[in-house]
């Protein structure tokens, strides 16, 4: 008979085989949105290919695109390994991003070397402060960190809008709400000439390794993994499990807020509310399908970068909704929940017995 | 002076009730959900598959009615995904909702997108109108503040009353209240803990697509992207600030709309002094400090958050 049982832990195979197996899933399930938008779906699979691979430009564009995801990506995993749902990630890019074109624009002037650094940790502050809020809520008063950071993402982003209409609008911009253009000392240099990659992907891919170090091999990330497992059991541990919350939100922010020094100094060069197209969300996506891995969420943002990048150019060959990029995203996120839920169990195929058989209702 | 004014206008409480009407929806739908142990984080989502799915069915020559049952229909269909995902299969609830929200917003955007590729100014529908109710509307105040709304707020207080009722004075009511504080006692009369759960989670969501409904079919006749603008988030911190009390939960919604209706007309008083963005925020902000008074007090459902599993204690 066929029976069902739990597994001690999921095997190597299946952590990494199921976060694959779910993106290659969610992608042949577009199959049913395309064909009900009367698409030929032979093509619309090529054209989405030919959107990353066909050229060097459109590569190197899908790896722009996965530059902030990594960011955000790490961001949910530290935050989710400590089972502190920091939902957050979109106001603390934003954040991030004002903090940059706050001190980028003008007022501080130097050489690359010493400005770049300035408006990194400028952003990473600012983000790291848009969570200290929510995570101080959690531990003083025991508000719903969940709450708070979804709805502080709209409060960041019309306060955002107040600054861009006031003190941070660009006085020739021709009345647009935008921000001065980052002074170019402080741009973040492109790695290959006429391609829109920037040296973000390299700061985000330092930050990939740094985190993996960190959560793997650090007493720190030793406590933060305790936590999140068991909050009652740390603290009985003696882990200061407030502080180690503390400093995940901390972190989880400053990354966010990374994403969005990224996205200004590497990318646009100024600040507009239309920055981000929700790569905070994206990040929680990018974090699940990496299974929680630092290094997995690299490999994951390159995944949803290629999803967007290649929906996008085949949306404008041949007319289809690129809202399929985020339906597919979607359906990538709930796939590899079921398929986490199939890597705890096994299927043990035994010869019948009808003794071992009985049904085992009366176990409890 | 001025502010006694609005306080006491009947077009200020009417707005205010008009806000609330979606919140109401909302916020019983994520009571009924969490009274079963659940979160459901796909309000947000279902508000808009609520919206997309009432209207596009309008839109297709359905009466207003039918669009209506036909968003319940949509917002059932997601709960349903929701339900197997966190109760059988005992995934987190975080994570799954967030994934509901995603999945219902890209669908209800995709499905509008698709069918309308090309349209700048968004369809109208013939909404829902204002019942006048002939002698009752001519009561001063009253009459214009509660007799002159659309049929969806009526349907709203008395989802209330239905929610209070069910909740408070019939067996399938204690039994969905026990679902959330202790499945075990619930599994232990013989009832199934799954089925109650799927069940209350479905009709939670059903009912918050009614929420989203009532965005395109009556305060509004069109479907806009990005139209709910964190409402199921408000309801998410609502249902806590009402201690999951259909009651309370109605008058978190009242002085929640009563609050937005009142920022808005304060705003045309003093809107040369300061930013737009200063109201806007508001209600974010409300919802917040609201969750941070009530968080330490709020009695939790027990189970909220914890899976079951049959045959494992």
């Amino acid at each position: 008979m066929i029976r069902i049982e739990p597994r001690e832990s999921p095997s190597r195979r299946l952590t990494i085989g199921i976060p694959v197996a779910s993106a290659l899933l969610a992608l042949l399930l577009a199959a049913i949105p395309l064909s009900f938008a009367g698409a030929n779906i032979g093509e619309a699979y090529q054209q989405m290919a030919k959107g990353i691979f066909g050229s060097l430009f459109a590569f190197t564009e899908m790896l722009t695109r996965a530059t902030p995801l990594i960011f955000t990506g790490l961001a949910a995993t530290l935050a989710f390994r400590a089972k502190l749902w920091n939902i957050g990630a979109e106001g603390q890019l934003y954040l991030g991003a004002m903090a940059a074109v706050a001190v980028g624009t003008g007022w501080l002037d130097g050489p690359p070397i010493l400005l770049i650094p300035v408006i990194l940790i400028a952003g990473a502050l600012a983000g790291a402060l848009g969570m200290a809020g929510p995570a101080y809520l959690k531990t003083r008063f025991g508000a719903d960190e969940v709450v708070t950071t979804l709805l502080l993402n709209f409060i960041i982003l019309i306060f955002i809008q107040m600054m861009l209409e006031g003190p941070l609008k660009d006085p020739m911009g021709m009345g647009w709400p935008q921000s001065s253009p980052v002074v170019d000392n402080a741009l973040l240099p492109q790695i290959l000439p006429r391609m829109r990659l920037h040296y973000g992907l390299v700061i985000a891919l330092v930050a990939a390794v740094v985190a993996h170090i960190m959560l793997s091999k650090s007493v720190w990330g030793l406590k933060l993994r305790a936590v999140g497992e068991n909050a009652s059991a740390a603290l009985h541990a003696g882990i200061g499990v407030k502080r180690t919350l503390m400093s995940a939100a901390l972190i989880s922010g400053a990354l966010a807020g990374l994403a969005g020094v990224s996205e200004v100094a590497g990318l646009r060069g100024y600040l507009t509310t239309d920055l981000s197209p929700g790569y905070g969300y994206t990040g929680i996506v990018v974090a699940m399908l990496a299974g929680l891995s630092p290094l997995g969420v690299v490999i994951a943002a390159l995944f949803i970068a290629s999803v967007f990048v290649g929906a996008d150019s085949m949306s404008r060959a041949i007319g289809v909704s690129s809202y399929l990029a985020d339906l597919v995203v979607s359906m990538a996120l709930i796939c590899v929940l079921i398929g986490g839920f199939i890597a705890r169990f096994t299927i043990k195929i035994n010869p019948v017995n009808k003794q071992q058989s009985t049904p085992d209702t009366g176990a409890r | 002076m001025e502010i006694l004014d609005i306080l006491l206008s009947e077009n200020f409480w009417a707005a205010a009730l008009r806000i609330a009407t979606p919140l109401i929806f909302g916020v019983l739908g994520a009571l009924i959900c969490e009274k079963s142990g659940v979160l459901n984080l796909g309000i947000e989502g279902i508000f808009a598959a609520g919206a997309m799915a009432g209207w596009m069915a309008v839109w297709l020559g359905a009466d207003l009615w039918s669009g209506l049952f036909f968003a319940a229909l949509t917002g059932a269909f997601f709960g349903l995904i929701h339900a197997i995902l966190t109760v059988p299969l005992g995934l987190s609830q975080h994570v799954s909702g967030l994934g509901i929200t995603m999945f219902a917003t890209s669908v209800s955007y995709f499905t509008y997108r698709t069918a309308l590729p090309e349209v700048s100014s968004p369809p109208r529908i013939e909404p829902f109108q204002p019942l006048d109710i002939p002698i009752l509307s001519d009561i001063p105040f009253l009459g214009p503040v509660l007799f002159q709304q659309t049929a969806m707020t009526w349907l709203a207080l008395f989802l209330v009353a239905l929610v209070w009722w069910v909740y408070n004075r019939t067996p399938l009511g204690q039994a969905l209240r026990a679902v959330g504080d202790n499945p075990d006692s619930v599994d232990a009369q013989g009832l199934s803990v799954y089925g109650l759960r799927m069940g209350a989670i479905v009709a939670g969501s059903a009912c918050m697509a009614l929420g989203g409904a009532f965005l395109t079919m009556s305060a509004f006749d069109a479907f806009f992207f990005g139209m709910v603008n964190g409402r199921g988030w408000i309801c998410i911190a609502l249902v806590i600030f009402a201690s999951w009390r259909p009651g309370k939960a109605l008058l978190g919604a009242l002085l929640f709309g009563a609050f937005d209706a009142f920022q808005v007309r304060l705003q045309t008083e003093v809107g040369a002094f300061v930013p737009s963005q200063v109201f806007l925020m508001a209600p974010y902000i409300l919802s917040i400090i609201a969750l941070v008074i009530v968080a330490r007090r709020a009695e939790y459902p027990r189970a909220l958050l914890t899976p079951w599993f049959k045959g494992q204690r």
